[in-house]
């Protein structure tokens, strides 16, 4: 069956579309990773879009599906990768990709991820008594 | 036309969306738009595409042809349905308002990524939506 690789980084997962996406394999992706995000208990999902000449309403609407469902798992979601054509197509589309984090590249992407655990495990920090 | 090209596709799944994508796509290099300009009509025709499987009774024909006039190439799609039809057009193009769940940029959205854009519809006997795009 034809399915999309999610890899694993430190505690983040990494996720690379590079087939057009049809819905079977939209919803496969999500159940896949909801279970990967549980069972590695990952905290961060990294999705590169690098690779996708086309983002329509139904592939915007399923990764602000992956970013809540991470969120409600307890793990930040970056979409990382999209190319210019893509960004002004999607805004003259007026799908603004609310509540999904964008970062330009896999880099910057890891180190947002990076970022939001550290003041995560520092606010934890703060509030446990010495 | 290369045989792999057809000029009428026929949608049922999102299986045939992906071809209806591609074969957008490998029209508007041919008419040599640029990366925004392919990016916009094959997005257009991604989501009318999906309207016919979401409100169109599941199926419709996507038809493409190649357009020159006064010097300038073109690129037409038209996406025909035999599905309920739509009873208030001016409700269905407003943006936002969606009937399945959807985000309801499908019709308001794609209109505004093409030059052209016509919508006919009969309650009961199906939609027609052409668009087309000049490079």
């Amino acid at each position: 069956m034809e399915r999309i690789p999610i890899l694993k980084m430190g505690d983040c997962l990494l996720v690379s579309i590079q087939v057009d996406m049809h819905d079977r394999l939209a919803i496969t992706l999500q159940e896949e990773l909801t279970d990967r995000i549980v069972a590695a208990r990952a905290r961060g999902v990294l999705i590169d879009i690098s690779m996708l000449d086309v983002v329509d309403s139904f592939i915007g609407r399923m990764l602000g599906n992956i970013a809540s469902m991470a969120k409600i798992l307890d793990a930040d979601t970056v979409v990382v990768g999209m190319r210019p054509s893509v960004a002004i197509t999607l805004v003259e589309l007026g799908l603004s990709l609310q509540g999904v984090r964008t970062a330009l590249n896999v880099e910057k992407g890891m180190d947002l991820l990076r970022g939001s655990m550290e003041d995560v495990s520092e606010g934890q920090d703060a509030g446990t008594p010495a | 036309m290369p045989a792999h090209l057809p000029d009428q596709i026929l949608v049922r799944s999102s299986e045939d969306l992906v071809r209806v994508r591609q074969a957008v796509r490998s029209r508007a290099v041919e008419l040599g738009f640029s990366l925004v300009d392919q990016t916009k009509i094959v997005t257009a025709a991604s989501e009318l595409g999906r309207n016919m499987l979401d409100h169109g009774g599941g199926e419709g024909t996507v038809s493409l042809e190649m357009l020159t006039a006064a010097g300038r190439h073109g690129l037409r799609l038209t996406f025909e349905d035999k599905g309920p039809g739509i009873p208030d057009i001016d409700l269905a193009m407003r943006e936002g308002y969606t009937t399945k769940g959807g985000l309801g940029l499908g019709l308001s959205g794609s209109r505004r990524l093409v030059n052209e854009f016509s919508l006919v519809s009969r309650v009961g006997e199906g939609t027609k939506v052409t668009i087309a795009r000049w490079r």
